[in-house]
């Protein structure tokens, strides 16, 4: 089972380049094209916040480091 | 945070707070992060020192919250160089473009590696002159269009690009050489690990450690920045090969 996880991304660092979009093995990230932040760019958005395995691709290939990335514990494992 | 969930990566603190001011896409705000993760990972914020060169990355002492030097165009190797022999226990490196480096600092360049000074040079190669409007520079591809070459570059009036990272890797006294990219996070993730290989030669003091990136620069290409990323795997990887061209013996490591 893939870990799951979840991005966060500082609008205001955020320029719209799309290459965190384009490297997402999962297609969760997408970038807003109806609103701008305050220096009038797109920015990138988390829209499937289920799918996110917390691979760090996003964080790594981001230009500005506008990504943080938080990754779901390990539960034990239950014996059935 | 929500609960449950631990932080695996998060911005590293020895980048300053400052929103950093390059077109979107660009790799330069990449290897200032990169630089500044090595940096942050090994521990050596308090004693490194940065020389910053005349181009895009002229503001790159507003980034990166380590001692930084501006030095005059083209002469970042020969600053570096001093401050080097001054303080032989700080880790130093110029972070230079391809007009800086290449064209109007060749000389500095080829005569500090020729001397083996041991700093690192972080060089990244666009393939034009980005700030002042996309000019050619001497590392533009063959055929490529530009603001000075609108038919495309003419090897037969210009001769062809530079490749500084295969001269480089001809002078004895240079210890590590590799040219490297940002536009996958697999190549992404080896780029990091080629500035904390330089850092840590150079910290055992084998030689001058040269790293290449093989940069975009969508501005300057007037290109969108998945274009650009297409141009590199299209056009530039096959001229400016990534690879490690020199490194240092397993005995001396």
């Amino acid at each position: 089972m893939p870990a799951k996880g979840y991005v966060e991304i500082d609008i205001e660092r955020c320029k719209g380049c799309d290459l965190c979009v384009l490297s997402c093995p999962t297609d969760c990230l997408a970038l807003n094209i109806s609103d701008t932040n305050s220096y009038g760019l797109y920015y990138a958005y988390l829209k499937e916040e289920d799918d996110c395995i917390a691979c760090m691709n996003c964080s790594v290939i981001c230009p500005d480091a506008a990504i943080t990335v938080y990754k779901k514990e390990d539960q034990p494992k239950q014996r059935s | 945070m929500k609960k449950g969930y631990k932080l695996i990566y998060k911005r590293p603190q020895t980048l300053t707070k400052t929103r950093i001011n390059y077109c979107p896409g660009c790799f330069h705000s990449t290897m200032h992060k990169l630089l500044m993760e090595v940096v942050e990972e090994m521990g050596i914020q308090e004693k490194t020192v940065g020389v910053c060169p005349v181009g895009c990355s002229v503001f790159a002492y507003n980034y990166m919250n380590v001692d930084m030097q501006e030095a005059a165009h083209g002469r970042a190797a020969a600053v570096a160089t001093g401050i080097k022999r001054m303080l032989p226990d700080r880790y130093v490196f110029s972070y230079q473009g391809d007009g800086d480096l290449a064209a109007i600092g060749t000389a500095e360049t080829l005569h500090a590696c020729n001397r083996g000074e041991n700093f690192t040079f972080v060089f990244i190669n666009n393939g034009i002159y980005g700030m002042t409007g996309g000019q050619m520079a001497p590392t533009t591809l063959e055929g490529q269009k530009t603001t000075t070459s609108p038919y495309g570059r003419d090897p037969e009036k210009i001769g062809l690009p530079l490749k500084m990272a295969e001269i480089v890797s001809q002078f004895e006294r240079v210890a590590y050489v590799e040219r490297v990219s940002c536009n996958t996070p697999a190549n992404t993730r080896k780029a990091k690990k080629a500035l904390r290989n330089a850092f840590e030669y150079q910290g055992k003091k084998l030689g001058t450690t040269f790293i290449e990136v093989a940069s975009n620069c969508p501005s300057g290409w007037k290109m969108t920045p998945e274009q650009s990323l297409k141009w590199l795997e299209e056009r530039v990887f096959p001229y400016y090969p990534l690879k490690v061209f020199k490194k240092p013996d397993k005995k001396e490591v």
